[in-house]
């Protein structure tokens, strides 16, 4: 069996040794999506399966539990999606029709390509078990008969870690068909994306599975109705079907204890940027973003905290003042005016030029956008191009002004949320840091780079 | 036409789907004949759409809409450096000049042996590991230093 020697470790800044995780970084988390991560293989079924793994699905299967009392668990837990969008997943989980005549479906979305996002990915290949135990018992709740996992391509050692666990859980008896003697089948398979952020949205998921170009499809009908070859759907995020087994083994009201009102369970955060130690914490839903950030290294090199980016990109930035005090909860961020988003913390010390960050975000959304909408394909250009020109010394000081509309105009006016995602930078780097846009407009140059040079210069230092 | 390879392992993930979605394995058969054979030429995905018994069109249309498929040469190494804000942040663009000056080449472009083509990427889901970079799509470097860039480059030559 596969265990996760991918993850390239040799150095030391690394958060993982030859594949299995330095025990100093668990500290302070709550393991319960990766609960594997402190054995010594922790990707493999034997390690699973010694944790009370594949437990939950067995008594579930074998006692012919109430479809009905295991969605009550799932909306007492207080789980919501952990995808970014935060819809709870016990409410989803009852849109899906209880009698249809046909196959269908359970699709779980590990897309993840929105920059900052890469908790998935260690699910994937720490505890795989507990992704395929969530879904089938996702798949015995609905009556779903065929799953598909859609994972991007650029993590392809982790979509064969996958891929391997699946065949040992189907050599287990934890996949196929008359599990545990009963009459339930399960079928899940790997898919794969192949370059494409707009296919974590779900329908151009949907499409991308069913071998398409990757563009969202019109809403309503929504994928619990006509989802994958026209059939009933279920998708959820990759952490929300990996929280159902403990929240199975445990119960719906001891995964809500973990968390905050509103907020149930551990929630995984990806912490990148300037941290001295990025990579994925696991800790409960409430916990002080000054928490996480220690528990993440701190700032680097001990510079100070100018921003974060608290949920992935279409989560608006934060400056440093407005999060010092925030919880890292749904409420906790929404009072503090951002989003939890996929808990993707993108962190920036003081000598981050927000001009050229904003500028970097808004290539990503012109080059990533499907092209469907025009708002989104041709906005998404023009914001590009005009902040590319105030990089390039060229800006006018109405630039501001017309950004913030063209934004505007893209945002609400698009099939799917890719256009409300590249609105939301634009609109909240310049709120907060205004001036330093303005005086990249009138010097032609970075604020926070001329005092960086300038400090440079006068110690010496070599950059 | 397919090497048999090929359609073992596009045979493969034909059983993912219902026998009449075959165009569903599209993706996976443009991998599988990108990784054998280096790019996807017009014969490429005309065998493709041939196999899967889909329009050429349709599997073009799939070809040129997601990023890891190229539809033109790509030498023998295709390096991929993500420059999205996490791995901006830890410096991607030292690493980006390491590696033009290093090969000789700009973005998109191939070096006069035919061995290595540098490509701008954007973000691969992997960013606790910035900066980062992938050879040939599959497999994933991280933690980059413009050392750690040298060992590779020299193991692939």
């Amino acid at each position: 069996m596969t265990t996760p020697t991918t993850a390239a470790a040799s150095t030391p800044m690394n958060s993982y040794e030859a594949g299995k995780p330095v025990m100093t970084d668990l500290n302070g988390q709550t393991l319960l999506c990766l609960r594997t991560l402190a054995e010594e293989n922790p990707a493999s079924l034997e390690t699973y399966i010694k944790l009370g793994g594949y437990s939950a699905l067995k008594r579930i299967v074998s006692e012919k539990t109430k479809a009905t009392d295991i969605i009550t668990q799932v909306k007492t837990s207080g789980l919501r999606g952990r995808g970014g969008a935060g819809f709870p997943t016990g409410l989803k989980w009852s849109f899906m029709p209880r009698y249809f005549d046909g196959v269908k479906y359970l699709v779980c979305n590990s897309d993840e390509g929105e920059p900052g996002t890469f908790k998935d990915r260690d699910i994937i290949r720490y505890n795989p078990h507990q992704l395929i135990e969530g879904m089938a018992i996702a798949a015995y709740t609905l009556g779903a008969r065929v799953g598909y996992n859609y994972i991007h391509g650029e993590i392809w050692q982790d979509y064969e870690i996958f891929e391997a666990a699946l065949h040992e859980a189907k050599a287990a008896g934890y996949l196929g068909e008359n599990l545990f003697g009963t009459n339930f089948c399960f079928d899940l398979y790997a898919v794969h994306g192949y370059g494409a952020y707009i296919c974590g949205e779900e329908t151009a998921l949907i499409e991308s599975i069913e071998g398409k170009k990757g563009q969202p499809r019109f809403k309503p009908p929504f994928p619990a109705s006509y989802g994958v070859f026209g059939k009933p759907t279920n998708v959820n995020n990759t952490e929300s079907y990996a929280s159902i087994p403990w929240i199975m083994q445990h119960g719906g009201e001891a995964f809500a204890a973990l968390g905050v009102p509103n907020s149930g369970g551990t929630k995984l955060f990806s912490v990148s940027g300037h941290v001295g130690k990025p990579g994925n914490y696991e800790v409960k839903m409430g916990t002080p973003f000054t928490e996480l950030l220690e528990m993440a290294g701190g700032v680097w090199k001990g510079r100070k905290l100018k921003a974060v980016i608290p949920g992935g990109p279409s989560t608006p930035v934060m400056p440093a003042s407005a999060i010092m005090g925030a919880t890292m909860d749904y409420e906790g961020l929404s009072k503090a005016r951002s989003s939890l988003g996929a808990g993707s913390m993108i962190v920036m010390d003081e000598t981050t030029c927000m001009v050229k960050a904003l500028h970097r975000l808004s290539y990503f959304f012109y080059e990533e956008s499907c092209g469907q909408c025009t708002p989104c394909r041709e906005g998404t250009g023009w914001v590009y191009r005009v902040i590319t020109r105030i990089v390039n010394g060229k800006g006018k000081m109405e630039d501001l002004d017309l950004l913030t509309d063209v934004s505007n105009n893209i945002s609400g006016r698009t099939i799917c949320a890719l256009g409300e995602a590249a609105a939301t930078p634009v609109l909240s780097f310049i709120k907060h840091f205004r001036p330093e846009f303005e005086y990249y407009i009138q010097h032609g140059k970075s604020m926070v780079e001329s005092q960086n040079d300038a400090v440079v210069d006068g110690k010496a230092e070599p950059k | 036409m397919l090497s048999p390879q090929a359609i073992e392992k596009i045979d493969y993930e034909l059983t993912k789907y219902p026998a009449d979605q075959r165009i569903a394995a599209v993706m996976s058969a443009l991998r599988i004949v990108q990784t054998e054979r280096g790019w996807l030429s017009k014969e490429s995905i005309t065998d493709v759409a041939q196999y899967l018994r889909i329009p050429e069109i349709a599997a073009l249309e799939v070809a040129g809409f997601y990023n890891m498929y190229d539809l033109s040469p790509v030498g023998q190494y295709k390096i991929t450096v993500c420059t999205n804000i996490s791995c901006m942040l830890r410096d991607s663009d030292e690493i980006v000049d390491h590696l033009k000056e290093k090969l000789g080449v700009g973005f998109n472009e191939v070096t006069a042996d035919g061995k290595f083509c540098l490509k701008e990427g954007e973000c691969m889901g992997a960013c606790g590991g910035a900066p980062l970079m992938t050879v040939n799509n599959h497999t994933m470097h991280e933690f980059l230093t413009p050392e750690k860039v040298d060992a590779i480059l020299e193991e692939l030559k």
